[in-house]
């Protein structure tokens, strides 16, 4: 996983709630069996029309906002299906964070195994951030995860939450797996006071 | 004297592998489901780090996203669909999992062949990269969905590394209606609480209306937790989940089903245990729901209306908007005059069998309206095999519904089974977000029976007025 510590750069708004995965990455798509390639798909049915052509109008395709690569939404981002494949697609398509007021739980959980960042700030805060990015050409924030903070060139400051183990693991871009496997004689111990099941019970029942 | 402990603290508790310092805690995973859509890549992640599956016995696979619901052996035409059903086929063999494959008499919607082969059990952990295995959580299991690199991670350790859940009692007092069912009450609790009114939190569902539903009324109710936002559902498990369970092929048996059922029956919440959240809901004022809009929250009683916009707070007047927009519907319509081109029975939601039993008691003796193309879609092949000793297929056929093979099909439209674009269905799945079952189609989420009743008329209707032979 790649290290997350100070990121900067152009912030785009999607002043949208409850941006669900479906909309972020459609299932068309997750037939694929590979984890990358899912950029170009990204918010396909708002980007695209029916025949494929380009809908300019989307934001994330209007020439100011172009390389953002800090996302700005409403609240309850991500919600819906469990797909990780949206995680995949905002960070192929080059995004490295999403700033909102709430993050459905397992968008969030997927986002920390994927170098990408879910920031929660309050409401107003990120009211103020949408803002600045409508209204402000090339308007930059810097997610400084070594401090946990938001920061503009304007003097806008904010602190965000983030669980203690999950920054350790971004800042350093630990696998977790590995981690998780340092616990093998806990897990071993559990599993002798918990024996799996026999693979098949001996009165399972033939199919004819 | 011992805490008082919920359910879902209960089961936290005897999970807990190791709480390192400074981090969240490890918790071991009982069963892990996997299917077609969202494995691939975690055995990838296996093969590039030389890892194994650690317990390839708790692991169960089937595919079910993808899979046509024409007759089985017709050959799957979308190559990238084959390629992924291929990948897991490859998968399980080289990792020796269990696979309920496509041609397996016992294949099905990962989250209702678990139920049904007695995988799933009180007092489990069970996970599978899928959000609506909160299903499970109907067995008083804890049950939740995960992400492509979690699955790597059961696959690799049985363990997740899961911050503590809050808790959420949903206690519904009184009971639930004729024509009222656990998709009305699942619908109504969303409606009250938003579609992120239980984010973080695991919900108990409790109360007279509750622990008065079937297995399958509880699993339809866990199923739609995840609409709510929350971690996951569940029902302490009684004398109903127990006759439910007992006898399914992998139920233990004899003298291991007395103990696992005495030590089920320890599992419910004690009285008077502390909740961070508790709503709670009147069954009398519940009825037959249908969605107007683009998400699960978005919905309104048969007898209501689609809302005005005028008189909205602004945030939600556009969310409002933009959803009346893609779904074609002018504020203030009545639910009753919106006429449906499709109508989906199916999904993890409302596919088992006695959905199936309520939908065919509508369409008994009726006809489908001729302008709507209605199709059923059994869960699994078992509950497929289960309708048709029944009957129920005949029902349907002669009333003009198709009768098809199991999988998820329209409740995602991963397989060829979508809705064109403008076209308005009534489903019994879970999501009727923009284009969920196919670019441009507007879902309205109902009850089977409410389908059933849709596919007739034409149009929604208050199945409470309705007659049956
Ligand atoms: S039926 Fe629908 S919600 Fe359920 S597992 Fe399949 S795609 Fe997901």
């Amino acid at each position: 996983m790649n290290p997350f510590r100070i990121h900067r750069g152009r912030v785009a708004p999607l002043d949208r709630v409850n941006v669900d995965t479906d909309q972020i990455i459609p299932k068309q798509f997750l037939k694929r069996i590979e984890r990358t390639g899912f950029g170009e798909f990204v918010f396909y049915d708002w980007r695209f029309s029916a025949d494929g052509t380009k809908n300019s109008d989307f934001v994330l395709d209007q020439p100011r906002y172009r390389g953002a690569s800090i996302l700005v939404a409403g609240r309850n981002f991500g919600c819906g299906s469990s797909r990780e494949h949206a995680v995949w697609a905002l960070a192929d398509f080059g995004f490295r964070a999403v700033i909102s007021s709430s993050f459905a739980d397992i968008f969030a959980n997927n986002s920390t195994k994927n170098g990408f960042l879910a920031v929660q700030l309050s409401e107003p805060e990120v009211a103020e951030l949408m803002r600045g990015a409508r209204e402000m050409d090339g308007y930059n924030l810097t997610i400084d995860l070594e401090h946990c903070e938001v920061r503009d060139d304007a003097g806008f400051r904010a602190k965000f939450p983030i669980d203690e183990f999950v920054r350790h693991c971004l800042l350093n871009g630990l696998d977790d797996i590995g981690l998780t496997l340092q616990h093998e004689a806990e897990i071993a111990a559990y599993e002798a006071r918990h024996p799996a099941p026999p693979k098949e019970p001996t009165h399972h029942r033939q199919w004819a | 004297m011992t805490a008082k402990r919920t359910l879902f603290e209960k089961i936290w508790d005897t999970h807990l592998v190791a709480q390192p310092g400074g981090r969240s805690p490890i918790v071991y995973i009982d069963l892990h489901l996997v299917h077609e859509v969202t494995s691939p890549q975690a055995f990838d992640g296996l093969r590039v780090a030389g890892r194994k599956v650690r317990q390839p016995s708790r692991t169960v696979a089937t595919i079910d996203h993808n899979v046509p619901t024409e007759p089985r052996g017709t050959p799957i035409t979308d190559v990238t669909a084959a390629r992924q059903i291929a990948a897991l086929q490859v998968n399980c063999k080289e990792f020796g999992i269990r696979l309920f494959d496509i041609d397996s008499p016992e294949q099905g919607i990962v989250h209702v062949i678990g139920p049904e082969l007695g995988l799933t059990q009180p007092g489990m952990t069970v996970v599978c990269g899928d959000s609506h295995t909160s299903t499970h959580g109907a067995f008083g299991a804890l049950a939740f969905g995960i992400g492509t690199s979690e699955v790597e991670h059961v696959l690799a350790t049985q363990c997740l590394v899961q911050q503590t859940p809050k808790t959420m009692k949903i206690d519904v007092h009184g009971r639930l209606a004729d024509g009222v069912t656990a998709k009305d009450l699942a619908l109504g609790i969303i409606g009250q609480i938003g579609t992120d009114g239980a984010t973080g939190h695991v919900i108990e569902y409790a109360g007279e209306a509750v622990r008065a539903l079937s297995m399958e009324g509880r699993m339809t109710l866990c199923n739609m937790s995840i609409e709510a936002g929350a971690r996951a559902g569940m029902v302490a498990p009684d004398e109903t989940t127990f006759s439910y369970v007992e006898g399914k092929r992998f139920a233990p048996r004899d003298a291991e089903w007395e103990s696992a059922v005495n030590s089920w029956r320890s599992l419910p919440t004690d009285p008077g245990a502390w909740f961070d959240k508790v709503v709670d809901i009147d069954a009398a004022q519940l009825c037959p729901f249908v969605t107007w809009g683009t998400n699960p929250g978005m919905v309104a009683p048969v007898t209501g209306r689609v809302p005005d916009v005028g008189n909205l707070k602004e945030a939600d007047r556009r969310a409002t908007e933009l959803a009346l927009q893609y779904m074609g519907l002018e504020p203030g319509k009545r639910i009753e005059e919106i006429d449906v081109d499709r109508v989906f029975i199916g999904s993890c939601t409302n596919s088992r069998i006695e959905d199936l039993r309520a939908a065919a008691r509508v369409a008994k003796g009726r006809r489908v309206n001729p302008k709507v193309r209605a199709m059923v879609v059994p869960g699994s092949q078992s509950v497929k095999r289960a309708a048709e000793a029944e009957g129920l297929h005949r029902i349907f056929l002669e009333a003009g519904f198709e009768w098809r093979e199991s999988g998820c099909s329209m409740c995602l439209g991963m397989n060829p089974d979508i809705l064109q674009p403008g076209e308005r269905c009534a489903s019994t799945s879970n999501r009727n977000f923009e284009g969920r079952q196919g670019r441009g189609g507007r879902t309205h989420l109902v009850s089977p029976m409410m389908a059933a009743a849709a596919a007739i008329a034409g149009h929604f209707t208050d199945i409470r007025n309705w007659k049956f032979q």
